[in-house]
């Protein structure tokens, strides 16, 4: 085996890993909070590029101002989804919300079908690479990786030590209690699917600068943030950091020993396994 | 309440009006349009049997769809088998794997499981696109000489038609003979409380497994059509999440746990579809109105145009089953 | 006098936790055994491992002679064994008379739905629930969904029914009913073991008594011997709240 092709396929796996599990973290945080399966994640994730693709060629902003930008937007974009398509459903049956949040995808990739079409974009965009032994790696690829192994620090340490940090795990816990010690459930509730769409945005953004991608992209990522989350435990956020590592792993390791087709098999092979064995994941999740 | 004969013989003419239209007036493009509507009754009424009497959802409902039509396109393209049977084994490979998978996965709940059945779809669907026998990601077409034994496309296109409106009607059979079954029975008290039901002797893994097994054995005749007659078959046609979630809509639209209310459903479901991508404002953006009412009825009336109906009317429910 | 159910030594734990521990009984056929005990002391979780939904970590059950240890609560109904639960659990979107049937069709007659829907009007009627039959099990009040409950595990023409304090919540004229009920219940010839925390009724009801505490079975006799013995007061004035109720009631 060529182990210059090994490394060089492990390496990019690894660094493409954080940045699909940052967008996995908002996912199964808004699972965690609210027991809301949000399958609008993928045309935010979606959305999360053009904003870096408008920011460039419209307003010339800098590709990383507008992933800055793009986590911004997505905040805002959250706490609006929530306010229209999720509250109503909080506590109802997982099918209400399933097809409320469902609802949410065919608005967005129907509008967003309709202005930007369904042509591919492409950031003109490059740092060059640099090369480490036997692997040649492009630097936008480990900027992308340390910018969201920096974001989920930075969730790590608001969760932990901030005032609304601590409210949103307090409501994760139990809402009822929360709600009894006075902490206001529902804009907790608001901001995490705030936070959660921020992540999916943020995610989407770092990944418009190295690939290209249509409305349509955010799919591909979606289904890939629901194994992440599901490896790493529904519901938990750390968890998905480390399925998204693991994920890169696999999409490092696979190609090197069979057809680069057979990745998805493997990975969703792996994701039922997961569930039917051990439905809270590696890591401990919510119970089921 | 004594039952009336209507709650039998209203979605039995519901099947019946869509299904005969077309040969009364022997237009194609009559028949095309019917055979949609038929193709969505037939996925709803199917999924309804897990989702709507049992309470699990199920976003895997294409994986048998897609499953049916590969090993029947398979089995009639590339080993001469005859039409017929050939769909038949789609059914029955569909329901197999059900089966197979069912008493796993039915042990998840709720959300779960909901994950589970998109991450069978997605498995199924890159392995298929490995799968060499049945071409890869390529996929199958259909020799037209095969459809010279049959007389020729147009005849296929008839006989396609008959078949699924055949299956259709079979379908309220099946599903108003399980909504007034001991079967059936046991199959809501899952839905309303597992445990409980259990707790009162229903067997509740083989229930489930069963119910599952029946929905699954549908939409594998169906792909076997639709793919049969569109002549070649691939991956990404076979297996599309969407129509899973179409198929629960269209099952929610009517009123899940009832007999009519996924007939229904499903007509105005694809109705609305043609009046949206017709509709010259509104083509362009069809998706977005379509989800914008979605909402408004998951927000709205979660029970379903029939369910609303049975619970505002409750005199209703004698002939609304 | 034959014994219906036995158990002997069961244990049952939450991770630490010994929710029950070493409990041993025996119940007779025909007679009403009460189970008493201060909150948390593990009734319920005793009954959850009689009618297995939960499967004790050591020890075994018996009912009519056969080791049930382990079974599925589906196999235990279809054995005669039907119970309620403490909090309601009525099949919300079912009819009154549809939720009854589901007892008598699982139980262990298995009946045809159209002799089930037979015994559910008579057991409809039994319980003053006929008037409510069609309507949905989901809009009926608390003391209606008691009395749901128990029709259901009645409809399934059991050989034991557990009752899980089906007083509870309700008012005094409610709870004078509903013993009545339960003797006309015992009348017919099924078998009881009753959780209940309304002192008067079980005293009342009660052939005999378990005392349990922590996980424990602490005393075992006639209403007359609880209510006299030293360490099942002890252990009730560890939750003066039910001491206080205990006193006054007697």
């Amino acid at each position: 085996m060529d182990m210059g092709f090994l490394m060089a396929s492990l390496i990019d796996g690894l660094l493409l890993g954080f940045v699909f599990g940052i967008a996995a973290i908002g996912l199964t945080l808004i699972f965690g909070v609210m027991e809301v399966i949000n399958l609008a994640h993928g045309p935010v994730i979606a959305l999360g590029m053009f904003t870096v693709y408008f920011a460039a060629t419209l307003l010339g902003l800098h590709p990383y101002a507008g992933v800055g930008l793009s986590a911004v937007t997505g905040l805002l974009l959250g706490i609006l989804i929530y306010a229209i398509a999720v509250q109503r459903v909080i506590g109802q049956p997982h099918l209400s919300s399933l097809l409320a949040t469902y609802s949410v995808n065919m608005m967005i990739i129907g509008i967003g079908t309709a202005v930007f079409t369904a042509s591919p974009r492409n950031i003109e965009f490059s740092l060059g690479s640099i090369t480490l032994g036997p692997a040649t790696i492009p630097v936008a690829r480990i900027v992308a990786a340390v910018a969201a192994l920096l974001a989920a620090v930075a969730l790590y340490f608001f969760m932990q030590y901030t005032r609304w940090g601590k409210f949103i795990r307090a409501v994760t816990d139990n809402r009822d209690a929360a709600e009894l010690v006075g902490i206001p459930s529902n804009k907790v509730l608001a901001f995490s699917f705030g936070l959660g769409t921020m992540l999916a945005m943020f995610s989407g953004g770092l990944i418009a600068t190295l690939f290209p991608f249509t409305i349509l992209e955010g799919g591909k990522y979606e289904l890939k943030s629901f194994v992440i989350s599901v490896l790493g435990g529904l519901g938990n956020p750390m968890g998905a950091l480390v399925g998204g590592i693991i994920i890169g792993l696999i999409e490092g390791l696979v190609p090197v020993f069979l057809p680069t087709t057979w990745v998805l098999v493997v990975e969703f092979v792996l994701f039922v396994l997961i569930l039917l064995v051990r439905p809270t994941g590696l890591f401990g999740g919510r119970a089921s | 309440m004594k039952r009336s004969v209507w709650s039998f013989l209203l979605p039995l003419l519901v099947v019946l009006a869509v299904g005969l239209f077309p040969l009364v007036t022997q237009k194609d493009l009559h028949r095309e349009t019917a055979f949609t509507l038929l193709r969505a009754v037939a996925l709803a009424a199917s999924l309804n049997i897990i989702l709507g009497f049992t309470g699990y959802v199920s976003f895997g409902h294409v994986v048998f769809y897609g499953l049916g039509g590969y090993v029947a396109f398979y089995l009639v393209a590339v080993k001469g088998w005859p039409f017929w049977a050939a769909m038949l084994m789609g059914g029955v490979a569909a329901a197999l794997l059900a089966y197979l998978i069912g008493a796993g996965i039915l042990r998840l709940r709720g959300a779960y499981f909901a994950l589970v059945t998109i991450g069978v779809n997605e498995a199924m669907k890159a392995f298929i696109y490995n799968f060499q026998p049945f071409g890869g990601p390529t996929g199958l077409t259909m020799n037209f000489a095969v459809y010279k034994a049959y007389g020729g496309p147009k005849a296929v296109l008839w006989m396609t038609y008959y078949w699924l409106f055949a299956i259709a009607i079979l379908l309220v059979l099946v599903t108003y003979w399980i909504r007034t079954s001991k079967f059936g029975l046991g199959l809501l008290s899952i839905r309303e409380d597992e445990d409980a039901a259990e707790v009162m002797g229903v067997r509740t893994a083989r229930f489930k497994t069963w119910a599952f097994t029946l929905s699954a054995f549908f939409p594998g005749l169906v792909g076997a059509i639709f793919f049969f007659r569109n002549a070649s078959i691939e991956p990404h046609d076979a297996f599309p999440l969407h129509v899973s979630i179409e198929s629960i809509v269209m099952v929610m639209l009517g009123g899940q746990g009832t007999v009519i209310g996924p007939l229904v459903g499903g007509i105005g479901y694809q109705w609305m579809r043609v009046f949206l991508l017709t509709n010259p404002l509104l083509k362009n953006i069809q998706l977005a109105v379509a989800g914008a009412l979605l909402l408004l009825i998951v927000l709205f009336i979660p029970a379903g145009l029939v369910g609303w109906l049975r619970r505002r009317f409750p005199a209703t429910r004698r002939f609304l089953l | 006098m034959n014994v219906l159910l036995r158990t002997e030594n069961v244990v049952k734990r939450f991770g630490g936790l010994v929710a029950v521990n070493q409990v041993s009984f025996e119940l007779y056929e025909g007679e009403i055994l009460g189970l008493i005990g201060p909150n948390g002391a593990g009734k319920t979780t005793l009954f959850n491992c009689i009618n297995g939904i939960y499967r004790p970590e050591e020890g075994r059950i018996f009912f009519r002679d056969t080791d049930i240890t382990g079974w599925r609560p589906w196999r235990l109904a279809h054995m005669g064994m039907a119970r309620t639960f403490q909090i309601v659990r009525p099949l919300a979107e079912l009819t009154v008379r549809e939720n009854v049937m589901v007892g008598a069709a699982f139980g262990e007659k298995q009946m045809p739905l159209r002799q089930a829907a037979k015994i559910a009007d008579e057991v409809l009627e039994f319980l003053g629930l006929a008037p409510r039959a069609d309507q949905l099990a989901g809009s009926l009040n608390v003391a209606q969904k008691k009395r749901l409950e128990l029709a259901r595990a009645l409809a399934a023409q059991p050989r034991l029914l557990l009752l899980d304090e089906v007083l509870a919540g309700l008012n005094p004229t409610e709870v004078d009913e509903m013993v009545e009920t339960i003797r006309r219940i015992r009348e017919r010839g099924i078998t009881i073991l009753m959780i209940e925390h309304v002192m008067r009724a079980i005293m009342n009801l009660s052939d005999r008594i378990l005392v349990l505490n922590f996980g424990e079975l602490i005393a075992e006799g006639t209403p007359e011997e609880i209510a006299q013995n030293e360490e099942v007061i002890r252990a009730y004035l560890g939750d003066p709240k039910l001491a206080q109720r205990f006193a006054l009631e007697e």
